[in-house]
């Protein structure tokens, strides 16, 4: 890895416009367009994947040094992790006897 | 010897061991911050509906708010990375300025949030309302401390980049410090996404 590369704002750019697009495109979705709730979801859904991971990559540099295979891994790992709290516990707390 | 350099072929915060493994160690860190804003979440997936008798959702929700919330959380993250590339290039005062620019946006998000707060309490939403209102604020008010917490972390940085110039301690300090900013607007992303456009379907 050399300083130049990393130097650019080039990346910085793109990450932002692509983040604003994602950002309005979801808005537009669930408020103005008549999609079924389920599909909105899963598209908004998928856009908050990709605006994370645009930070994870392209901001946080987290895929660079010598250290980023642990550093990639272990944010993943925590990732999952996160996951298996957030819908293990929807899931535990509603299955069989439906809340709200 | 702490700031001792092994290698001069890596960015400035790589260059001392102890820099390089402070960023390491707080990959680490904002792995525990990923598990604690998910039992936030997971809290609030599954009170979101218990309003007891106060508002809901949709009801005390302002997607134009959010929507600047959003956008000034989104582009302080984006002049944050200007301040890695400052870094890089070895401009302290180019750095110290987009570090301002960031913390302003950031600033400004927080007066969106502090709104925000007045306007559900007068809405009859307040942490005491209902499961709905604890898991909510509980939510955004922990992200809302980090922001702060980034803010008053920013300037003191700055001032150490005035007094100390660029090195590869106090350059791997900002490095940790954008690392931090950045995973907020992150966290933020889930909330715009799950918090509120979710609640609005």
């Amino acid at each position: 890895m050399n300083n130049k590369t990393h130097a650019s704002g080039v990346g910085n750019i793109i990450g932002y416009v692509i983040g604003l697009i994602l950002t309005f495109a979801a808005a537009w979705l669930v408020l103005k367009s008549s999609l079924a709730t389920s599909m909105k979801w899963t598209i908004i859904s998928i856009f908050a994947i990709i605006q994370a991971g645009l930070q994870l990559f392209m901001f946080m540099h987290m895929s660079e040094g010598e250290d980023r295979d642990t550093k990639v891994v272990h944010t993943i790992y925590a990732i999952f992790m996160g996951i298996v709290v957030v819908f293990g516990s929807i899931w535990v707390m509603t299955a069989g006897h439906p809340i709200g | 010897m702490e700031s001792k350099i092994t290698n001069y072929s890596v960015p400035t915060e790589y260059q001392s061991e102890l820099g390089k493994m402070n960023i390491l160690g707080f990959w680490i860190f904002i792995a525990a911050e990923i598990i604690l804003f998910a039992t936030l979440f997971a809290l609030y997936g599954v009170y979101h509906n218990r309003t007891a008798e106060g508002p809901t959702g949709p009801e005390v929700f302002v997607i134009r708010d959010v929507m600047i919330q959003t956008i000034l959380l989104l582009t302080s993250s984006f002049t944050c990375g200007y301040v890695i590339t400052s870094l890089r290039k070895g401009n302290v005062k180019s750095a110290n300025i987009w570090i301002g620019i960031t913390l302003l946006f950031g600033l400004g998000f927080l007066v969106m949030e502090i709104n925000e707060f007045i306007h559900y309490a007068h809405a009859g939403l307040t942490i005491q309302t209902s499961a709905f209102g604890s898991s909510l604020l509980t939510l955004l008010g922990t992200h809302g401390a980090h922001v702060t917490f980034g803010v008053v972390w920013a300037i003191l940085l700055a001032i150490q980049l005035v007094q100390r110039g660029i090195t590869p301690i106090t350059a791997s300090k900002v490095h940790i410090w954008s690392i931090y900013w950045h995973f907020l607007d992150v966290v933020w992303i889930f909330i715009f996404t799950f918090v509120y456009l979710g609640g609005l379907m």
